[in-house]
């Protein structure tokens, strides 16, 4: 199917819907999350049942600041759609996903890693790339960019080019 | 065999003590110093602790493999366990989850022990100075040798390794 049909099939309930690029991208707001992918995955026109990937853009400039997205693909139709969703800076929480789609356990988690949103649900909740006890979300644009200090027994020794001798 | 090819092994008394030297290897009889003798044994035969992290690991391998031949050293032996491995060769970048990784195998080698912080990322962070890699590998295990490059080609490391080789026989006391 291609994407301008797809958009309008979508459209039929939810009316926010985007084709850029022969992509089909549909935006709902965070209450609606579950209730939308549900919808996705089960009508049989659209039968959205692989979640390919779920992951974050962060937008210090624009509200909301974080945008969550969710790359869906049908098996049975081989056609994909993207849902976008978007977390304001001072409460960023979503419903998880992972009872309807097992595989955003570990997806929920690097977005948890990285961004410091939160999914409401989720049942392990904690950093899966970055070691246990990291301090901050350093994919977010506010993050410090360059070398981090070593971070080894206690130790806490500076990059090379801002070690003093 | 011609004194000159017992590298290390003469006995230190200077030219006028050579002549004495050859006649007593003609009958037989090396004379050195203990310290020497085991700074030469340690140096022959290093066995390094596989230790590749990243395309560093690639250049290592084809310095191990038949092209290079780390063998001619005595040290084509790659050790998959750090107790049997007396050279950690730190190829690639190293994360900071891989830190304590690293530092664990490190510790579990026997002493007397090397570290060989080979390329830039190791060595300095290199291109990644990010939050996931560690700003070099010398804050979490000492390094004798570093050995740049983006990765250093076989020539490189094994110019490492010998320049490693020389401080071994010439460096430190037997204990």
């Amino acid at each position: 199917m291609r994407a301008e049909e797809l958009a309008g099939l979508v459209r039929a309930r939810y009316p926010d819907v985007v084709v850029a690029r022969g992509e089909a991208t549909l935006v709902v707001d965070r209450s609606e999350l579950v209730d939308a992918l549900a919808y996705l995955r089960d009508e049989p026109d659209l039968s959205l049942d692989s979640l390919s990937g779920v992951t974050a853009t962060d937008w210090p400039d624009r509200t909301p600041r974080y945008w969550l997205a969710y790359d869906l693909y049908s098996m049975a139709h081989t056609h994909r759609v993207r849902l976008k969703v978007g977390l304001p800076e001072d409460d960023p929480h979503v419903r998880s996903v992972v009872a309807m789609y097992p595989t955003a356990n570990w997806h929920e988690r690097e977005v948890y890693d990285f961004y410091g949103i939160v999914f409401d649900g989720h049942p392990d909740l904690r950093r899966i790339l970055l070691p246990d006890g990291w301090d901050g979300y350093p994919l977010r644009k506010t993050e410090d960019l360059g070398g981090v200090n070593t971070r080894y027994r206690g130790a806490f020794i500076p990059p090379v080019d801002r070690r003093t001798t | 065999m011609p004194v000159e090819r017992l590298e290390g092994l003469h006995t230190g008394r200077g030219q006028a003590g050579r002549e004495d030297d050859e006649d007593e290897v003609r009958r037989g009889i090396l004379l050195t110093t203990m310290d020497k003798a085991v700074r030469w044994a340690r140096k022959q035969s290093m066995w390094p602790v596989t230790f590749g992290l990243a395309c560093c690991a690639i250049e290592m391998m084809a310095a191990g493999a038949g092209d290079y031949d780390l063998s001619r050293w005595g040290m084509e032996l790659f050790r998959a366990s750090p107790r049997q491995a007396d050279l950690m060769i730190v190829a690639g970048r190293v994360s900071q989850k891989m830190g304590p990784v690293l530092r664990t195998v490190y510790d579990q080698m026997p002493e007397p022990k090397w570290v060989i912080s080979m390329g830039v990322c190791a060595s300095a962070g290199g291109m990644f100075t990010n939050y996931a890699v560690v700003q070099g590998v010398d804050t979490i295990v000492p390094v004798d040798i570093y050995v740049p490059g983006c990765p250093p080609k076989p020539e490189m490391l094994m110019y490492g390794i010998l320049r490693l080789h020389e401080k071994v026989r010439t460096e430190g006391h037997f204990k």
